[in-house]
C-alpha cells in the first residue's frame, strides 16, 4: 500500500473523468452519452376486503411488538437456483440466516405461515386486476395459471410468491411518446421486515398475502425524467379505477437501470415517484463509472487469475483506537487484512457522490457475510481509522507493495470465510463489469447491495391452484365498467382550462370522476371547480390531515349551495370550516360564518356609503388602496350573495366616476 | 404425428393444435381476438379442460390461451425439456454409520425443471446428495427404490414387501434404516412394520414431508436430515416416524409407530403421539430421549419378520342411528374381523346388538376402540358397554383405531382361533397399549417439549 496516496483526490478525479454531473445540470446529451436506459415495475395494492388466497382481513395493520405467535424457518436453496454448484457450496450456504415471523391472529392464518394450502383467489381482486389490464390495452390471457415465484430472503413464508398473468403486451401513452408494458401479473404481498441483524431477520405477518398488481414496462425510457412520467402515468391509471389502496407502501415501484455496457439492476421499493429521478440518474452513473473501473483493472497483470490474500492480524501487536476494532478484540472476534494486489486506486473510485467502490464491498459484506456496518476500513478511506503506524505494520506483515491496496475486516471466527470469499467474488466481479443485483434506495438517492438479481428461471406452476378461465363474456362486461383513459382525462382538463398544476394532485387522489361529476350535473365553471380542488383542497388537507373529511361532500356542497341560490365562491370560505368539522350541516356552517342572503341590489346600494367611511391616508394615496379596502369591507357580505368580480367592476367605475 | 406430441391435450384444445400443426415443446406465436401471444407450448394436465392451450411466455409465467379466440398458431421453434438430474458421488466417510434408504414411491427430495415446471424426484444417493449433502456428515447412504405408489396406495402387498427388505438389510449387517413414504397412510406402515419386524436391533425411521422439497421452505430436507441420524446415530431400536416438533425449522420428534397419528391436514408439524410422550425430540446437533424406556441398539442380528397380512379385516366408524344391515352386510361379504370405533368409552346403541350377535354367532372377531382417540375403552361404566361384552366385543384398551385394524389384520393372517386372536390382540407388542398414561400423555402442544412441560407444571390442566 501507499501511505502518501490522496484517496480523496483520486476520488473526485475518477467522478470527473465519468463525466458525472448532478441531476440539474444533465440534459439529453449526458443520458445519450452513457447509454441510459430504465424501466419499471409498478406494484399496487388493491382494494379488497380479503387477501388473495385466504380470508384474513386486507389492510389491517400491526405494530412491530404486537404478536400472538412466531415461527421460524430457514430458506434452503432448491436445487435449480444454483444451477451447477458442488455440494460444499450448499452446505454453507452462504447466508445461514434464521428467519422468524410474528403473527398476530387477527392479520394472519395459517394459509400465510404456509400450513394451509391457499383458498380459492379472491375474486374481487381479480376483477380489479382484469380492470386496470384492459385499461392498459393489454392482451388478456384466457386462463389465468397461479405460478409460483422462488423468493429466497424469506420476506414469504412458502419461500415462493404465488403470481399469476392478467395480460400481455400493452402500451400507455407520455406526453411525447409511448411506453410498452410487457406484462401486468396479480400477485400476493409480501412480509414486512422489522429487523436484520447478523443472522437473524424478524418479519410481520400482517401485509403478507395481500393482493397487489404488478405492472412491467419495456425499458423505453431514456432519462430519469421519462421514468418518473411513466411511473405516474401508471400510478394514476391504477387509482382511476377507484378500486386500489392510497397511503404509504400501497404503490412501490422498483426500477430497472442500465447505461451502454452495462447490467440490468433493479432499484426496490421505492415509495415515492419524486424520487425516481436520482435514483436512476446516479444508478446509470455508478454502472458507467463501474465500466471504467474495469478499464482500469484489466491493466493488471494476469488479472484472470487474481486472488486475494488474507492474514489474521493480532490485535496486541498493535495500537488500535477505532472503537469497533477495539470491540471486536473485546469480543475476541477475528481481525483480518485482505490484500488485494494492485487495487491501489480501486477502492477509492467514483461509484455515487460520497461512495466509491469501497462501498460495494461493504454492503456485501453485511447482507452476505452478515457482518454489521462498520465492517471494515481499507488503505483508501477518506479518514484513516488507523495509526500510520499500524498501517505500516499491517503492509508490512501483508508483504504489500505500493500498488497493492489492503482491508482489514473484523466479525465473529464462523463468519470470516463467507467474508473472504464475498470480498474476493466482488473484487473479481470488477473486472467483469456490473453484477446483476437488486439495490436499496436511501433518501439521498444513492442506492446499497440488497441482494443477487435472481434469473428469470425461478417461476414453476402452483399445484396447489386450478387454472381460472377467462370468458369472452366475463371479459366483455368487465370492460363496459372500466373508467375513461386517464389520458382523455388530462386532455379533458386541459380542455376545460384547468392548470396543470393541479393534475398531479387530482390524479394521485382520482378527483377527476368528482369534478366531472359537479362540471356535469351542477354545471358550475370547470376552471374553479379545478383549482378549488387543485389548489384550496389540496392546500387546507395538507395542513388539516382530518381523515373524517371525505372528498365526496365537496359535490353536497355544491348542489347545496346551488338549490339555495347562493353563489358557489362561498364554497371557498366554508372549505376550511368543513375539513375541520366534517359533520356540521352546510347551513350551520354559513351561519359560523355569519353569512346572511342579501341580494345583489343591496349590496352594490351600501357601496357609497362604505366609500365615505374610507380615510384618506398619506401614506397610502393611491386609489389602488381606496379599491381593496372597500373590496375588504365589502367582502362578507358579498360572498357568497353574489361574484366579487362584478362588486369590484362597481367599486371601480364608481371611483373613477368621482 | 405421434401422441407424445400433445401430452395431456384432449378433445377442443388437441383439435386446434393439429390443425395449425403445432406440438408441446413447440415455440410458438399464437394470434388471438385478445392479441397475440409468444412463447412455449406446455403440456396440459390431463383433468383440465379441452378449451385452453397452456404457454410458458418468456418472463417464465404460464398462461392458457382459450382455443375459441385463436386465429392462427405459428411454430417458430421446438425444443423437448430434458428431465435429468443432475447426480454426485455420495461421498463414503469412514466411522460414519451405513443407513439403507428404502423408497416407497413419496418425494422427499426433488429438483424443479423450470422451464417444464416439472417435480423430478431425487432418489439415488447422489441425486440425494445433491439435493440435501449435509447427509455426507451423517452417514454413509444406499438405497433402494422398492415400489413408486403414493401414500393412499400403501397397503398388505407393501407392507409385506417392507418388513422383508428390512429383514433382508439387518441381516445384511446394515446401521439403521430410513424409510420414504408419503404422509398419510405413514402411521399404517408405522404399525404394520412394528408388528412384523419384532426384535430389532437397529433403528426403523419413517419419514416423509408435508410440504414438497421443490419449495424453499420445505420441511423434507430437515426431516431427511433428522431421520438419517436418528437411523444412524440413535440406540433406538424400533419402528419410529421422524417428522417436525413445531412447525417451525427447529426441531423433530420420534414417535412409536404404534401411537403416532397424524393430527393436521397441512401442518407441518402434524404427527403427534396419542395416549403418551414422544420418544425423542432430535435436531441436527442432537438426540434428547423423552421416554426413559425403550428398545436399545443391540449388535445382533436376531430380527423376528412376521410377514402376515389378511384382508378380511375391516373398520366401523359408529354414528347415533346406525342401522344393524351395515354388520350384517360386512358379514355376508366375509369379513372375518371388525375394529368398532365407538363413542366415549366404547359404545354403540342397541339396535346394533342382534346384528352383533349374528356376527359373533358366525365367529367374526370383534374389538373396540375410540372416536376420541386420547384415553381407553372402558366397558364397565355403562350397561351397554357390559352387554356388547357379553355378545362378544372385546375392548382394546388406548389402541388406536387404525393401530387395532392393522393388528387385528395382522393376527388373522396367523391365526384364526378367538382365544388365540384374543390374546395376541391384547398383548402388546410395542406400546399399541400401554399399561399407564403419563400426566402428560394427553397433549396436543407436542411441538414445544421443554416450554410445554414447564408450562402443565404451573398452570392447572
Amino acid at each position: 500500500m501507499d501511505i502518501s496516496f490522496d484517496s480523496r483526490a483520486h476520488y473526485e478525479a475518477t467522478k470527473k473523468s465519468a463525466g458525472y454531473v448532478c441531476l440539474k445540470k444533465a440534459n439529453q446529451k449526458t443520458y445519450d452519452r452513457i447509454g441510459f436506459m430504465s424501466g419499471l415495475e409498478v406494484h399496487q395494492q388493491l382494494l379488497t376486503k380479503e387477501k388473495l388466497f385466504c380470508h384474513c382481513p386486507a389492510g389491517i395493520y400491526n405494530k412491530s411488538e404486537e404478536y400472538d405467535a412466531e415461527v421460524i424457518r430457514h430458506m434452503r436453496p432448491t436445487l435449480s437456483e444454483l444451477g451447477e454448484y458442488d455440494g460444499t457450496a450448499l452446505m454453507e450456504f452462504k447466508t445461514r440466516k434464521e428467519i422468524i415471523y410474528r403473527i398476530k391472529n387477527e392479520t394472519a392464518c395459517t394459509y400465510e405461515v404456509d400450513d394451509t394450502p391457499p383458498f380459492p383467489i379472491d375474486r374481487e381482486a381479480l376483477q380489479i386486476s382484469i380492470e386496470i389490464a384492459l385499461l392498459s390495452k393489454l392482451n388478456i390471457v384466457g386462463e389465468v395459471h397461479i405460478t409460483r415465484k422462488q423468493y429466497l430472503d424469506g420476506s414469504i413464508p412458502t419461500g415462493f410468491q404465488r403470481t399469476a398473468i392478467i395480460g400481455v403486451e400493452g402500451s400507455i401513452p407520455l406526453k411525447n411518446k409511448t411506453i410498452r408494458l410487457i406484462q401486468l401479473s396479480i400477485e400476493e404481498d409480501s412480509c414486512r421486515e422489522i429487523s436484520d441483524i447478523g443472522h437473524t431477520r424478524i418479519y410481520k405477518t400482517d401485509r403478507l398475502g395481500m393482493p397487489l398488481i404488478e405492472t412491467v414496462t419495456y425499458p423505453d425510457c431514456v432519462n430519469p425524467a421519462e421514468v418518473k412520467e411513466a411511473c405516474d402515468y401508471i400510478r394514476f391509471l391504477n387509482r382511476s379505477t377507484g378500486k386500489v389502496r392510497t397511503g404509504i407502501g400501497a404503490g412501490r415501484e422498483d426500477v430497472n437501470v442500465s447505461c451502454k455496457g452495462g447490467t440490468r439492476v433493479e432499484i426496490k421499493g421505492v415509495a415515492h415517484t419524486k424520487w425516481i429521478p436520482q435514483l436512476t440518474h446516479i444508478e446509470a452513473f455508478r454502472q458507467w463509472s463501474l465500466l471504467l473501473l474495469r478499464e482500469q483493472l484489466r491493466k493488471i497483470k494476469n488479472y484472470e487469475s487474481w486472488k486475494i490474500e488474507s492474514y489474521i492480524i493480532d490485535p496486541e501487536d498493535y495500537n488500535f483506537s477505532y472503537a469497533p476494532l477495539i470491540q471486536a478484540t473485546e469480543l475476541q472476534q477475528q481481525v483480518i487484512a485482505v490484500k488485494l494486489r494492485d487495487f491501489k486506486g480501486a477502492l477509492s473510485h467514483f461509484t455515487q457522490p460520497e461512495k466509491s467502490f469501497a462501498n460495494e464491498i461493504s454492503d456485501r459484506l453485511k447482507v452476505i457475510a452478515c457482518l454489521e456496518k462498520p465492517n471494515m476500513i481499507h488503505s483508501e478511506s477518506f479518514v484513516s481509522e488507523l495509526e500510520a503506524d499500524d498501517w505500516k505494520k499491517i503492509a508490512k506483515i501483508t508483504k504489500s507493495q505500493p500498488d497493492d491496496a489492503i482491508i482489514v475486516i473484523w466479525g465473529p471466527k464462523e463468519d470470516m470465510k463467507t467474508a473472504l470469499e464475498t470480498i474476493e467474488e466482488r473484487c473479481k466481479m470488477a473486472f467483469e463489469g456490473i453484477p446483476g443485483e437488486t439495490r436499496k434506495s436511501l433518501t439521498d438517492g444513492t442506492t446499497i447491495f440488497e441482494r443477487v438479481l435472481p434469473g428469470a428461471d425461478r417461476m414453476y406452476p402452483d399445484t396447489d391452484s386450478a387454472p381460472i378461465p377467462l370468458e369472452d363474456s366475463f371479459i366483455d362486461k368487465l370492460s363496459k365498467e372500466i373508467p375513461k383513459e386517464v389520458i382523455d382525462r388530462f386532455n379533458q382538463l386541459r380542455q376545460w382550462g384547468i392548470p396543470e398544476d393541479t393534475y398531479t394532485y387530482i390524479f394521485s387522489k382520482n378527483y377527476y370522476p368528482l369534478i366531472e361529476e359537479i362540471v356535469n350535473d351542477l354545471k358550475i365553471n370547470p376552471k374553479f371547480v379545478g383549482t378549488f380542488i387543485g389548489h384550496r383542497l389540496k392546500n387546507i388537507l395538507g395542513k388539516n390531515k382530518n381523515f373524517k373529511f371525505k372528498a365526496k361532500m365537496i359535490y353536497h356542497l355544491f348542489a347545496f349551495l346551488k338549490e339555495n341560490k347562493v353563489n358557489e365562491k362561498i364554497a371557498i370560505r366554508m372549505l376550511p370550516e368543513l375539513v375541520a368539522h366534517p359533520r356540521m350541516e352546510f347551513e350551520s356552517v354559513l351561519a359560523t360564518l355569519k353569512f346572511k342572503k342579501l341580494d345583489a341590489e343591496e349590496i352594490l346600494s351600501k357601496l357609497p356609503f362604505i366609500n365615505g367611511k374610507f380615510e384618506a391616508n398619506k401614506k397610502k394615496t393611491d386609489p389602488g388602496y381606496r379599491i381593496n379596502w372597500i373590496m375588504g369591507q365589502v367582502q362578507k357580505t358579498a360572498m357568497g350573495n353574489m361574484d366579487l368580480a362584478v362588486v369590484e367592476e362597481k367599486v371601480r367605475n364608481m371611483i373613477s366616476q368621482k | 404425428m405421434n401422441e407424445d406430441f400433445f401430452q395431456g391435450y384432449k378433445g377442443d384444445a388437441l383439435a386446434t393444435l393439429m390443425k395449425f400443426n403445432a406440438r408441446v415443446w413447440g415455440q410458438a406465436d399464437i394470434e388471438t381476438t385478445r392479441g397475440k401471444f409468444v412463447g412455449t407450448i406446455l403440456p396440459r394436465s390431463e383433468n383440465d379442460d379441452d378449451q385452453h392451450i397452456v404457454m410458458k411466455i418468456p418472463t417464465g409465467y404460464n398462461v392458457g390461451i382459450d382455443i375459441k379466440t385463436v386465429n392462427s398458431i405459428t411454430e417458430t421453434g421446438y425444443k423437448k425439456a430434458n428431465y435429468k438430474i443432475p447426480e454426485k458421488q455420495f461421498p463414503v466417510t469412514p466411522g460414519l454409520p451405513h443407513v439403507k434408504l428404502l423408497g416407497t414411491g413419496g418425494t422427499i427430495a426433488s429438483r424443479l425443471d423450470y422451464r417444464t415446471g416439472a417435480v423430478i424426484p431425487a432418489f439415488s444417493p447422489g441425486e440425494l446428495y445433491g439435493a440435501v449433502p449435509e447427509l455426507a456428515d451423517i452417514c454413509n447412504l444406499d438405497t433402494e427404490k422398492l415400489f413408486a405408489v403414493f401414500s393412499e396406495n400403501m397397503g398388505p402387498k407393501q407392507y409385506i414387501a417392507l418388513a422383508k427388505a428390512i429383514g433382508k438389510e439387518i441381516e445384511n449387517g446394515i446401521d439403521g434404516i430410513v424409510i420414504g413414504h408419503g404422509t398419510d397412510t405413514l402411521q399404517h406402515t408405522g404399525a404394520a412394520l412394528t408388528f412384523m419386524c419384532q426384535n430389532l436391533p437397529v433403528p426403523v425411521v419413517l419419514v416423509g414431508s408435508q410440504r414438497s422439497s421443490d419449495r424453499p421452505s420445505s420441511d423434507a430436507a430437515l426431516n431427511l436430515m433428522h431421520a438419517m441420524k436418528a437411523a444412524g446415530q440413535s440406540d433406538i431400536a424400533e419402528v419410529m416416524v421422524c417428522m417436525f416438533g413445531p412447525t417451525s425449522d427447529e426441531y423433530g420428534l420420534l414417535h412409536k409407530g404404534t401411537r403416532v397419528r397424524k393430527m393436521h391436514s397441512s401442518y407441518r408439524s402434524t404427527f403427534r403421539t396419542i395416549g403418551d410422550t414422544p420418544l425423542a425430540m432430535i435436531s441436527r446437533k442432537e438426540i434428547t430421549p423423552i421416554k426413559k424406556t425403550y428398545n436399545k441398539r443391540r449388535n445382533d442380528r436376531n430380527v423376528k419378520i412376521l410377514p402376515y397380512f389378511s384382508d378380511e379385516v375391516t373398520m366401523l366408524y359408529y354414528y347415533p342411528g346406525m342401522k344393524p344391515d351395515i354388520i350384517d352386510s360386512m358379514v355376508d361379504n366375509g369379513y372375518k374381523g371388525i375394529i368398532f370405533v365407538g363413542t366415549g368409552l366404547g359404545h354403540v346403541n342397541r339396535e346394533l346388538y342382534p346384528a352383533i350377535e349374528r356376527a359373533h354367532a358366525k365367529g367374526v372377531h370383534m374389538f373396540m376402540t375410540l372416536q376420541t382417540i386420547w384415553g381407553f375403552v372402558h366397558m364397565f361404566v355403562y350397561d351397554t358397554g357390559r352387554d356388547m361384552m357379553a355378545k362378544g366385543i372385546v375392548p382394546l384398551g388406548n389402541m388406536l383405531p387404525e393401530v387395532a385394524w392393522i393388528k387385528l389384520s395382522w393376527v388373522l393372517g396367523q391365526t384364526n382361533d378367538a382365544e388365540e386372536v384374543k390374546r395376541m390382540m391384547l398383548t402388546p407388542v410395542n406400546d399399541e397399549i400401554t399399561p399407564r398414561e403419563p400426566y402428560n400423555g394427553y397433549l396436543v402442544l407436542q411441538g414445544g417439549v421443554p416450554e410445554v412441560e414447564s408450562f402443565i407444571r404451573k398452570v392447572h390442566k
